[in-house]
């Protein structure tokens, strides 16, 4: 395709500007990351790279948040999206105020739900645990919009009714209906909707930060008080981690992932 | 419609008594979900909402709504958190919208474009913490800018390091994260503009100008007042970025809200942080009504799935 010159100058302006204005901080960061710190140092060091595995605190941080997604998850699979269907099947009465309860949290936005949880995080902490998973909770009600979204494109794309029908007749009970026949048709959205979890979960801080739960991005932030190099190599490792994971996943699905943020 | 599909599996000895109560039987299926919900998402929202009318022993008064509407402190927060959000979620708009516009015009599915996807729903996600580390390694003191501004143009504001903790470093810190989200949120609708308008356009002589001005700008309007919007709402909640940045807590709603709910100091104040919460809540509100208001325009004529 022949582009007028006009046409390809301006493109390339503007990809040249809001590119710089992206990408000079990313460089930055590998940049002030291979600085030379301590006095022994010459020149560039790879140093802050390579003392991020014994950093306290950061390994049992990454894998409690990764846990913490994992519960997210499982509360997705197993509360979440059952739950649709059920209201979808059976409770038509019951799906513009799901619809509700789900978009619920786009106008709440996070420093105000911990200003309301506080009290609970309180009790729970007391009275039950310390440990930062019990997050999975709040976390989960936070992607509930996220969720519903791909959750409720891809049950409208099947025709679930003769789905469900079809696999009544013959002798599937409600559960086998739910997790066997219908969950597997939205596979997509589902998936989708877990990706969206792991991102959530990994990059919370205002929530953790005020409760005081130590997760992956709290401790970032107590190394970079103490240790810029550092904090900022384990940010630039945690993106490049993030886009290489994108890159992998097939177009079309990320795509449809993605795009889900426009909302209501 | 389609209910009626599932009543036709319905029992064939269909006694009115026995439908009656699996209709009711079957609300119980939301139970779980439920008692998760109304615990973590119904009842702080509830607590909020009341808290807002009431003082700090539990009782029912407007004393702190009225006290906060008039305090100095936070309308001055308050106006600058709307500010800033105004400012980057119109900066991040069209700095956003124009990317798309590039990105559409080049290959897409192409390496570039799928790079540039990728990387904007990485970064759309990426305020808070690394954020800021990202911009004081650039204009943060010994940062990579700042240096060299300091070595060729040490009478620029560059140099100083100072202005990235003030309400312009902030707004150009947001705009980062809100181009990126403007460009996901935005990329469907172009690629939706259909290529024949600009046939019929070029076919009765328009000129690419007037393309624009009479129907490409004219068309996109709503969906980029939209977009806007949920960039707004966007900035206007952030809190991470400013946390990690500054410490001064009274410059924006969000930081006013911590402080009140953690103060270390013996100044916590949990009713005048749900009272501040109260109001965010009602500029949120209002912007996303605004903004569904919006997307059922554009709705007619974008193919939406």
């Amino acid at each position: 395709m022949k582009q007028p010159w006009k046409v390809r100058l301006w493109r390339w302006t503007i990809i040249s500007f809001v590119g710089a204005y992206l990408l000079v901080p990313l460089y930055a960061m590998f940049d002030f990351s291979t600085k030379p710190f301590g006095f022994a140092d010459k020149g560039r060091t790879f140093r802050a790279w390579q003392i991020i595995p014994s950093q306290p605190d950061l390994m049992s941080a990454i894998v409690r948040s990764l846990l913490t997604a994992g519960i997210v998850m499982a509360l997705i699979l197993f509360l979440i999206v059952p739950t649709a269907i059920w209201v979808h099947l059976k409770l038509p009465a019951l799906r513009r105020p799901f619809e509700l309860l789900c978009l619920l949290p786009l106008a709440i936005p996070a420093i105000v739900i911990v200003v309301g949880i506080a009290p609970l995080y309180r009790w729970i902490s007391i009275h039950l645990t310390e440990s930062p998973i019990s997050l999975a909770g709040v976390y989960s009600m936070l992607i509930l919009p996220y969720t519903y979204r791909s959750l409720s494109a891809a049950l409208d794309a099947v025709d679930i009714h003769t789905l469900a029908e079809a696999a009544r007749t013959l002798g599937a009970n409600t559960s086998r209906v739910i997790f066997g026949i219908i969950m597997p048709t939205i596979k997509t959205g589902i998936v989708n909707g877990s990706f969206i979890a792991i991102a959530l979960v990994l990059g919370e801080y205002t929530i953790s930060n005020i409760l005081n739960y130590k997760t992956f991005q709290v401790v970032i932030a107590q190394i970079g008080r103490t240790n810029g190099n550092v904090a900022v190599a384990v940010s630039l490792a945690s993106i490049l981690f993030v886009l290489v994971l994108l890159l992998a996943i097939p177009t079309k699905k990320r795509r449809s992932a993605v795009l889900d943020v426009d909302l209501v | 419609m389609t209910q009626l599909q599932y009543k036709g599996t319905g029992s064939a000895n269909g006694r009115t008594g026995s439908r009656y109560w699996r209709g009711k039987t079957a609300y119980l299926g939301v139970l779980p979900f439920l008692l998760v919900s109304g615990l973590f998402l119904l009842y702080p929202t509830w607590n909020v909402a009341s808290g807002a009318f009431q003082d700090n022993y539990g009782k029912f008064s407007t004393q702190v709504l009225k006290e906060v509407f008039n305090s100095d402190i936070a309308r001055k927060a308050f106006t600058n958190s709307l500010e800033i959000s105004a400012k980057t979620a119109l900066a991040g708009a069209i700095l956003g919208a124009l990317f798309a516009w590039a990105l559409v015009n080049g290959k897409t599915g192409g390496y570039f474009y799928r790079v540039s996807v990728a990387l904007s729903s990485v970064l759309a996600q990426f305020g808070g913490v690394m954020l800021t580390f990202a911009f004081l390694a650039t204009f943060g003191f010994n940062g990579l800018i700042a240096n060299i501004a300091v070595k060729y143009a040490p009478d620029t504001f560059l140099a100083d390091a100072s202005w990235l903790y003030g309400k312009f470093g902030i707004s150009v810190l947001y705009t980062f994260f809100q181009i990126p989200l403007m460009v996901l949120v935005f990329l469907p609708t172009l690629e939706n503009l259909k290529p024949q308008w600009r046939e019929a356009s070029d076919a009765l002589g328009g000129k690419a100008y007037e393309y624009w001005l009479r129907i490409g700008i004219p068309i996109l309007t709503p969906s980029f007042a939209g977009a806007a919007l949920l960039l707004f709402v966007n900035s206007f909640s952030a809190y991470a970025t400013a946390a990690t940045l500054i410490n001064l807590s009274d410059f924006l709603t969000p930081l006013q809200i911590a402080t009140a709910l953690t103060s270390e100091t013996g100044g916590a104040n949990p009713a005048e942080a749900k009272v501040l919460s109260f109001y965010m809540v009602i500029v949120v509100v209002i912007a996303m009504t605004l903004y569904s208001l919006l997307r059922r325009r554009v709705s007619k004529w974008e193919d939406r799935r």
